[in-house]
């Protein structure tokens, strides 16, 4: 038996083109006769056009023309809303390309130059003069929804957007009236900046003579990609294809279909030549998406003894000046229905309200409405400790579900697949020596140090998930994968898929899934992927879902070969097939060893087709559609140690401890990955991550000299642990585990840091936790 | 401008348009894409290369003012077929994902390992701060140069 190759932490199949620099992102990709696309952006958050004038522009080196909204009249559709709330009152505001008469927020385009070369497009760009009429902005989510805010689309009323209401108000009333404890924050979620480190491009080629237009671009769903690039230029969608090359990176901000991508294929279309855009990083700070942007006024009840009684929030979700392609989907279905967490809470309310401002468009961001359930949560419940004046491990313990292995179901009608909460929450308090720690802390103190910890438990709703409920929620598509296991008469494997991975890991994850199937050596798999006209149709890569919906695909068209195998190689051996056993990748009759045959020869046998049994059909390829019966549930439990100097405000982030649960590991290397760079992500928002408006809507965070993303030094090594609770609905009973560490990681941080500052008497503030931030608050709690 | 610069050991003759950046010469010009391009203010590193041995930020230096050097880019880092030490432990070590900020964050590290034998882990996190990665939240990058750090060191 050789070692199993599920489980196995082997190298990723993709490394070598990728430390060679031989992996080809989608700017890599040359075409002649190429011209380039530069946008001019508006320089204002909130204005009328008044006028533009091309002409300087026009008549520069190397220009090729310059286009307006007018040029482009009706030869594109607006980009569409794809994610429709129902019962929300949702209003869908237009979102042309480039701007029509007013621009919303800046960076929105106004029009768009074709030269022969980048830099000559982009002095162009700078020579089109604007004239526009600057209108008051407003960034603030809740200023925006409040009385006298300036009105961003005329027909969003009050800049609402949609009003979504989740549980029983007058139930959850009922449950805080009569609650011993109530506590309350105002929690400000700020704006992040996704910031994959591959910035956003697009390069479109429509070839006149076959009306065929291809556009590569920088996406986690080249599938949906085609089908808005179809609906917004009017072509078929069999005459669209979409490349998804390697792709550098996405947390979300590679799902929405942009203007930019929409304007290249225009542009193509109308100049019969290849037209390319590649965002700077300044321009990729303004125009892709941000994620978060909540002011949350939350409550939680609960008994004296620490019983969790109920969590209500008021939510008001800042939506930027359009609506992007899933945006209404994440502060409501994505957050509202994790509002119970890993806890036997029996009441729940959220009112979430999505909000038009002049800031950039918000969408989904790693953990997409989830982190920002979790933060509120695990906020609050260490609020209730401390007034109840309880241990809040104490209070987490007393109020976590038990362990069980199917089905679940909570106040917010989710019905969690499985889990052993309690399970990974002791064994994180081991790893971090609890008891221990609480008694450094104190002797720590008496000297004047200041050390803290915060420990989070968490679950969340990954696998996105089943059609059914997408489309009770107004997702406009559905939610399962396909996949197709491909052998070649020569036994080897391709794997076409759907998903879109863009740094997963998956071509290596999803290999080990086939090899565990059938048995073939891993490195004769190959999984192909990112091209709509080379792959199965597929929803994408996003909400932890590739492994667990994907890996579900794969595992059943694997199974469908092996029943086909089984057949046609008891038929060549003359065996009955209930006489046929199956081991590491060969098919050998019960009781004569000797006698047996690979898979790789029965492939060929398949394909050569000169002795099939009665009905079988020829060849070795079987093809799956897989739509999940339930999302799955990973869980576990993070603590954090941090110390902080009460002279400088600085915090010393000393252990991070996570222990996660996503069912079985068929790559521990790449689980310990994702969850290493998620707690990184999820850190740096409670730490220093933030993007900062001025009043009139100015991005001041608009390059990385000023938005503070997470470095090296600002870590130690992190403390991983795991347990495993297989998913009983999925075939090989994985778990997605991209977004936990986001999930986990940030009301793990602020609450270690909000534990040490108890002593000085700070109760609250605001991310991120700058210094700066934690020195004014010490010196306000001292006054 | 004229510039002769010698890149992967070949000598590359060309005509250039002064404000070039050296980062758009090696990409646009010799096809040499595996340098990449991550922000706009020489904060992410991602187009690190070597300049006659000195770790350097390719978008921060004009093409012409490359004249006469010799640069490596991540294309010329392993030598007679195979991978450099610091592209075997980054392989080994899982210590890339999406792959963008890789070939950078291998150039800087290769240099400072030769530079900084036995370096430790501490040293490594503070160096590295000229590079950004969103993937791996560090971890194992520090892994992988530690191992080329501590088998220089052994040396």
């Amino acid at each position: 038996m050789t070692t199993r190759i599920f489980g196995s932490g082997i190298k990723r199949r993709e490394d070598p083109r990728l430390i060679t620099g031989e992996a080809r992102y989608t700017d890599d990709i040359k075409l002649p006769g190429v011209l380039h696309m530069a946008v001019v952006r508006s320089p204002y958050a909130h204005a009328n056009i008044v006028s533009i004038d091309s002409s300087a522009a026009e008549a520069m080196d190397g220009v090729v023309a310059v286009y307006t909204s007018d040029d482009i009249g009706d030869g594109l559709a607006g980009l569409p809303t794809a994610w429709l709330i129902p019962d929300s009152d949702l209003k869908t505001p237009e979102h042309p390309a480039l701007a029509k008469g007013k621009v919303r927020y800046v960076g929105d385009g106004v029009a768009i130059v074709l030269a022969d070369d980048r830099y000559r497009a982009q002095d162009a760009a700078d020579a089109v003069v604007v004239d526009y009429e600057e209108l008051p902005a407003v960034i603030d989510p809740e200023e925006a929804a409040g009385e006298g805010a300036p009105l961003i689309h005329d027909d969003v009323e009050g800049n609402i957007a949609f009003r979504w209401v989740m549980g029983d108000r007058e139930a959850s009333d009922a449950v805080f009236d009569a609650a011993d404890v109530v506590v309350s924050e105002r929690i400000l979620q700020q704006r992040l900046l996704p910031t994959a480190m591959e910035p956003r491009a697009a390069m479109a080629q429509y070839n006149p003579a076959t009306q065929e237009l291809t556009l590569w671009c920088t996406s986690q769903n080249p599938h949906i990609h085609r089908f808005i690039i179809s609906a917004v230029t009017g072509l078929n969608e069999n005459k669209v294809r979409v490349i998804a090359p390697e792709v550098g990176g996405g947390f979300g901000s590679k799902i929405p279909c942009y203007p930019d991508e929409a304007l290249v294929s225009w542009a193509s279309i109308k100049l019969g030549v290849p037209v390319k855009w590649t965002e700077t990083r300044s321009e990729n700070y303004l125009i892709t998406i941000h994620g978060r942007d909540h002011v949350q006024h939350v409550e939680m009840a609960a008994s004296n003894d620490g019983t969790l009684l109920g969590v209500r929030a008021t939510v008001y979700a800042g939506m930027g000046g359009y609506l992007s392609t899933a945006a209404p989907g994440i502060p409501t279905i994505l957050h509202g229905l994790l509002y119970v967490g890993p806890y036997t809470m029996g009441s729940v309310f959220c009112e979430s309200i999505g909000v038009m401002t002049n800031g950039t468009p918000t969408d989904a961001y790693r953990g997409a409405g989830r982190p920002e359930a979790t933060f509120l949560l695990e906020r609050m419940v260490d609020n209730v400790a401390r007034k109840i004046g309880m241990d809040p491990v104490e209070v987490r313990r007393k109020n976590l579900i038990p362990a069980f292995e199917d089905g679940y179901e909570v106040a917010t009608t989710l019905i969690y697949d499985s889990g052993d909460y309690p399970a990974a929450f002791e064994k994180a308090l081991d790893m971090a020596g609890y008891g221990d720690f609480r008694r450094q802390q104190k002797s720590a103190e008496a000297d004047g140090r200041y050390l803290g910890i915060g420990v989070t438990a968490y679950t969340e709703m990954c696998g996105l998930g089943p059609s059914q409920v997408a489309g009770a929620v107004g997702f406009q598509g559905g939610l399962w994968e396909s996949a197709t296991v491909r052998v070649t008469p020569t036994g080897k494997v391709q794997a076409l898929i759907g998903a879109s991975p863009h740094g997963q890991g998956s071509e290596t994850t999803l290999a080990q899934i086939i090899a565990e199937e059938l048995g073939f050596p891993v490195d004769d798999i190959e999984v192909i992927h990112g091209d709509t006209t080379e792959t199965p149709m597929g929803w994408g890569t996003y909400g932890s879902r590739t492994t667990p919906v994907t890996g579900a695909a794969l595992a059943q068209a694997s199974r469908k070969l092996k029943d086909k195998a089984r057949v046609l190689a008891a038929h060549l051996m003359e065996a009955n097939v209930d006489d046929i056993e199956y081991a590491d990748g060969s098919f050998s009759v019960k009781g004569s060893p000797d006698q047996a045959q690979s898979i790789q020869e029965v492939a060929l046998m398949a394909h050569l087709a000169w002795n099939m049994p009665e009905g079988m059909d020829p060849g070795f390829e079987e093809s799956q559609f897989y739509d999940p019966p339930n999302f799955v549930y990973p869980f576990g439990t993070h603590i954090a140690i941090v110390e902080v100097d009460a002279e400088t405000g600085v915090i010393d982030l000393q252990r991070y401890i996570a222990v996660d649960d996503c069912g079985p590991q068929i790559n521990p290397e790449i689980v310990a990955g994702q969850i290493h760079g998620g707690v990184v992500q999820g850190a740096a928002q409670a730490l220093c991550e933030g993007a900062i408006y001025s009043d009139d809507g100015q991005l001041l965070t608009g390059s990385m000299m000023d938005y503070c993303m997470p470095k090296a030094d600002m870590f130690p090594n992190f403390e991983l642990g795991e347990t495993v609770t297989p998913s009983p609905h999925h075939p090989v009973g994985v778990k997605g585990v991209g977004e936990t560490g986001t999930i986990a990681s940030t009301p793990t941080v602020y609450n270690a840091v909000l534990d040490a500052l108890a002593p000085l008497g700070v109760t609250q503030i605001d991310m991120p936790l700058t210094s700066a931030k934690v020195w004014s608050a010490i010196q306000s709690a001292r006054a | 401008m004229q510039v002769a610069i010698t890149v992967n050991g070949v000598v590359h003759e060309r005509d250039v348009d002064p404000r070039t950046l050296l980062v758009h010469f090696l990409r646009e010009e010799l096809d040499l894409t595996g340098t990449k391009i991550g922000c706009d203010t020489s904060q992410c590193g991602a187009c690190t290369v070597h300049l006659d041995g000195k770790v350097l930020k390719s978008c921060t230096l004009l093409a012409v003012q490359a004249d006469g050097a010799e640069v490596t880019t991540i294309e010329g880092l392993a030598e007679n077929g195979e991978h450099h030490p610091m592209q075997t432990a980054f392989w080994e070590n899982h210590g890339l994902q999406c792959g963008y900020c890789t070939p950078g964050m291998i150039m800087a590290s290769a240099a400072f390992v030769r530079d900084n034998p036995g370096a430790s882990e501490g040293e490594i996190r503070h160096y590295l701060e000229g590079n950004i990665c969103r993937c791996t939240g560090y971890h194992n990058i520090v892994k992988a140069v530690k191992q080329v750090a501590d088998a220089a060191a052994g040396a």
